[in-house]
């Protein structure tokens, strides 16, 4: 074990990821036969992450930001362990939680209670680490009347309240979000952004994809530019928001992205 | 030294390090993997427990028809075979009815676990994207299900073992390593099926055709005995069947379970042998096949 690798918190070393994308639109044995005699090439291979490396010490917080199908959403998924690498490697110290694009749930069938159980035992959590932590979760969540309800009958904001509620009580060491602080109405959002900072002030580690770049330059204390895969720039916050803007404003034809 | 290397190992057990790499050869690390499916256990029956409670099984009639329905099935079955087909076994119906029986059963044990278990993956969709864990343990789920189905047939047979006479002792025992032969087939089948739906969404839609063949094929609405009294008087079909029998992975299970509940002994070797190969052949694969594929489910979903 390096020095290094044992001081952070999250260490990614030279992470490729490639998405291997079958073109077909229905992937059936049915089509896969009918069409064995046509020698199309029915799977592309895309390169979603090219090269990352950075690391995000104990307690700290390390923003993620980038334009549309920069990668963002890709790199959380494989820091959490979704994705595998094809090539690099990952370390991550400590008990994970994540807040991803999708949300909590798992079926939509059965209800909020049954969804958080599941969801918290896939992760490897105990029963009774869930059970303890369950009346905290539909209490912040502020749906305690429909935990009992199959999920399909709850609103999208009610859904990303119990999503936001499930990852930041489970007691993580390091927190995965991406995008979801947006959730809910005003009076959510307040709470979901107090919550986080009081995290922040807990010297939770984290890792925080968003798009609003004022959570970024509130809640971060180094920041990661990515775009088309790369890892453009590293550095203060405000420095790589600057950038970020200016890079958004001008277009990528007046910036060559090797000036950073 | 050693205690160093035991700290690292716990933290490891308790998700407190985890290392992301490319996979050697396809395979994640086999020992963190099962000690992490073992870790998580909780979820699979859970998942099985909340399942069966949406599904009614859990009430009293939701049990009850666990019970009818097979039964109703080797009902049709018994007219179709020992009626209409010309007897199979006119010796003793009872007899025949017990064995039919309990291979339905069994049968049906199996072939749930994997029909079940072919559908798991692609609707645990939601749970695969957010949270990274063996994918394994969705298809433990289902055959867990698939037990806590069977179970009640089991015992019905028992009734029927009692009704039709069939001999009670310390034979039947051979029954639990028969149940366990016929548990790793149909996980090994389940993570099989599973893995395939992922890449092919009807592979569950030829399974209907499949079971419905291999049903044919296994010894259930034949026994191995008539089969060959019938191959001995020239009926080339059953010589056939019977050549080719061995290469049926259901052969041996059902043929021992067979010898053991109607026939009254112990069942003989090369049935175990066959049973127990082909138990231990479709877990081992299946279960390479999910855990070589499982990191790309997130992506093909
Ligand atoms: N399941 C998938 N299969 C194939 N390609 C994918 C898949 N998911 C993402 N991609 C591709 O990978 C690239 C990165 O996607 P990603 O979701 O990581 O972007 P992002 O930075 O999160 O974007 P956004 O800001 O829109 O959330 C995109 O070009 C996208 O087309
Ligand atoms: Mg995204």
């Amino acid at each position: 074990m390096t020095s290094l690798s044992q001081g952070a918190a999250i260490s990614v070393k030279d992470v490729h990821v490639q998405y291997r994308m079958n073109l077909q639109k229905n992937p059936t044995l049915k089509n896969t036969i009918v069409r064995l005699g046509r020698r199309e090439r029915t799977v592309r291979v895309f390169e979603a992450l090219d090269g990352v490396s950075f690391d995000v010490p104990h307690g700290k917080v390390m923003g993620v930001i980038g334009a549309n199908g920069a990668g963002k959403s890709t790199l959380m998924r494989t820091v959490a362990g979704i994705l595998a690498p094809s090539q690099g490697r990952i370390e991550v110290n400590g008990r994970v939680s994540t807040l991803l694009a999708l949300g909590v749930g798992f079926n939509s069938a059965l209800s909020g209670r049954e969804n958080v159980t599941l969801g918290g035992l896939a992760a490897g959590l105990s029963r009774a680490e869930i059970k303890e932590k369950y009346a905290e979760i539909s209490a912040f969540a502020e749906i305690e009347d429909f935990m009992d309800m199959p999920m399909r009958t709850y609103s999208s904001g009610m859904y990303s309240r119990l999503a936001f509620a499930v990852a930041v009580n489970m007691d993580p060491d390091i927190l995965i979000i991406d995008e979801a602080l947006s959730a809910g109405d005003a009076h959510f959002k307040k709470k979901a952004s107090d919550k986080m900072a009081e995290l922040v002030s807990k010297a939770r580690t984290m890792l925080v994809v968003s798009h609003a770049l004022g959570t970024i330059k509130e809640l971060c204390d180094e920041a990661i530019w990515l775009h088309k895969g790369k890892l453009i720039r590293r550095g203060e916050p405000d420095e790589i928001i600057a950038a970020y803007t200016k890079f958004l404003q001008v277009g990528e034809d007046a910036i060559t992205l090797e000036d950073f | 030294m050693s205690q160093a290397r035991s700290s690292t190992a716990e933290d490891e057990y308790n998700g407190e390090r985890h290392v992301y790499e490319p996979h050697r050869a396809g395979l994640p690390p086999l020992v963190p993997y099962f000690r992490e499916l073992w870790r998580r256990r909780t979820f699979a029956f859970e998942l099985s427990r909340t399942s069966m409670h949406a599904a009614n099984t859990d009430t009293v009639f939701g049990q009850a028809w666990l019970v009818i329905n097979p039964l109703l099935l080797s009902g049709v079955y018994y007219i179709l075979v020992d009626i209409i087909g010309g007897g199979a076994s006119k010796a003793d119906p009872g007899a025949f009815f017990a064995l039919l029986t309990s291979g339905l059963f069994l049968y049906y044990y199996i072939t749930g676990s994997m029909s079940a278990g072919t559908t798991a993956v692609t609707q645990g969709g939601r749970l695969i994207l957010n949270t990274s864990f063996p994918k394994m343990l969705l298809t433990v789920s289902t055959v867990y299900t698939a037990f806590r189905r069977f179970l009640p047939t089991l015992i019905v047979y028992f009734g029927i073992h009692l009704i039709t006479g069939q001999k009670v002792g310390f034979h039947l025992l051979w029954l639990i390593p028969i149940l366990i032969m016929a548990t790793m087939m149909g996980l090994g089948l389940a993570n099989l099926f599973a893995t395939l739906q992922v890449y092919f969404r009807d592979t569950a839609s030829f399974l209907p055709y499949v079971i419905r063949i291999w049903l044919y094929l296994s010894p259930v609405l034949w026994t191995i005995e008539m089969a060959k009294e019938r191959a001995g008087k020239g009926g080339q079909m059953y010589q056939l069947l019977l050549t080719w029998s061995p290469i049926n992975p259901m052969y041996g299970i059902l043929g021992a379970q067979g010898e053991v509940l109607v026939g009254g002994t112990s069942p003989s070797w090369d049935l175990l042998a066959y049973g127990f190969g082909w138990s231990a052949l479709i877990l081992v694969a299946g279960s390479l096949l999910m855990m070589s594929r499982e990191r790309e489910f997130a992506v093909r979903l």
